[in-house]
């Protein structure tokens, strides 16, 4: 189908950016990978995109002391082609070729997959597993937004009228595991999972295990792989899809946490 | 409340620019404005990859971008590289492995496939078929495919 009409302004500062999406009908358009499919489906009917790709500052990748800030324009590809991505949030870099396919891959940005908050998408399972920090930006000032309070509920987040994702501050953990199911290569994951540990102990986050990404608290504080596989079911309560069960899904939700339990466990 | 925008791009080599509503997506632009008609249209929710086409060097789904984000931009499609021959040893490969029958994915397929060669990554098979997952091909099951792709880039072809 063909998207409905719409009008079209790419902003060329943030303070426009601002100014634009205050308008009635307004939403913001970065990658346009899932935006864009929910335009041609006639899911969604702006009346005004703001594009927010002309933005150079969104797009940069930063080392700190305390880690690394990535920009929200920040695409998938350049996630996946960083080295300083790879050294201290290798997470990502392990979540990255999990994301859809090369071509939507160029396209996607970091800060669009956190602002749609898809519970069945790589970036905020990541998010919660790191508890990084999302910074939305609007014309009064910044706020710092932790990832575990920042999804609300399905497709929904803590973003407020008015303000823009800007960037992303993910704390350095060398040690983490990725893992997903699916079907196909590139297809949604049936259930996925995203684990980092450090000195502190180990966080644990699941996608596809309900309304948004899940943060397994019990299972993460377990102190042996049979006693978190006991307990995940208290941290999940996965609802089911047309072709699995909720029991299923909870089934390979423990299947995934018994491959990444030996890499979170070594000794530091 | 829609207004068409003036855009600027070049496509194949050649610059054009349009005043385009923005609700058209790239590949509509390419097919009815421009009479590109190689980019296919087929799902127009970035599920197929017939309509992949390279937009500053990188392969993007043409139903996933407006054509007035494409301002500025370079554009090119199927058309544009079997011209200047940049296809011709993929397109040699996908004859004599016999890799399509109807061939509507096939200029997709042939694009997304030169991202690699183009890469000069020596790949497996799984890493071929990898790369192409965001192509489907509702004929041949992808072996011959694979096959034409593999030739390629290891050179043989």
């Amino acid at each position: 189908m063909k998207a409905p009409p719409f009008a079209y302004a790419k902003a060329k500062s943030l303070a426009e950016a601002f100014e634009l999406i205050e308008r009635p009908g307004a939403k913001i358009l970065a990658g346009g990978q899932s935006l864009i499919p929910s335009l041609n489906m006639r899911l969604a009917s702006p009346e005004l995109l703001v594009d927010i790709t002309g933005l150079k500052d969104l797009k940069t990748i930063e080392l700190k002391p305390t880690g690394l800030r990535i920009g929200a324009l920040v695409t998938h590809a350049e996630l996946e082609k960083s080295d300083t991505v790879a050294t201290h949030a290798p997470l990502l870099a392990q979540a990255v070729p999990h994301i859809a396919h090369p071509a939507i891959r160029n396209r996607g940005t970091l800060g669009g997959s956190l602002a749609l908050a898809d519970p069945a998408a790589e970036y905020p399972a990541c998010a919660l597993a790191l508890n990084a920090t999302i910074v939305l930006a609007h014309r009064r000032g910044e706020r710092r937004v932790s990832a575990s309070h920042f999804f609300k509920g399905l497709f929904d987040t803590d973003i407020h009228a008015g303000e823009i994702v800007t960037a992303v501050e993910f704390p350095k953990v060398e040690r983490s595991v990725f893992l997903e199911l699916a079907r196909r290569q590139g297809d949604y994951a049936i259930v996925g999972l995203a684990g980092v540990a450090d000195a502190s102990g180990k966080r644990i986050a699941f996608l596809g295990a309900g309304a948004t990404p899940v943060f397994a608290s019990n299972a993460s504080r377990a102190v042996s792989l049979n006693a978190a596989l006991e307990v995940l079911g208290r941290d999940l309560d996965p609802p089911a899809d047309i072709y699995h069960s909720s029991a299923t899904k909870l089934h390979l939700a423990k299947v995934l946490l018994s491959r990444a339990w030996n890499t979170l466990s070594k000794p530091h | 409340m829609e207004h068409a925008v003036e855009t600027t791009l070049t496509v194949n080599g050649t610059r054009v620019t349009r005043r385009i509503a923005p609700r058209v997506h790239l590949v509509d632009f390419l097919r009815e404005e421009l009479g590109l008609t190689g980019s296919h249209v087929g799902c127009e929710h970035g599920v197929c990859g017939a309509c992949t086409v390279r937009v500053n060097g990188e392969i993007v789904r043409g139903c996933l971008m407006l054509a007035v984000q494409a301002d500025g931009c370079t554009v090119d499609t199927v058309e544009g590289l079997s011209d200047s021959k940049e296809l011709a040893r993929l397109q040699k490969a996908f004859h004599q492995h016999n890799a399509l029958q109807c061939g509507f994915c096939t200029p997709g397929m042939l694009m997304a496939a030169q991202d690699l060669v183009r890469s000069g990554a020596k790949l497996s098979r799984e890493e071929i078929r990898a790369h192409i997952s965001g192509n489907y091909c509702r004929c041949t099951g992808y072996q011959a495919i694979v096959d034409a792709i593999e030739e390629t880039l290891h050179g043989q072809g």
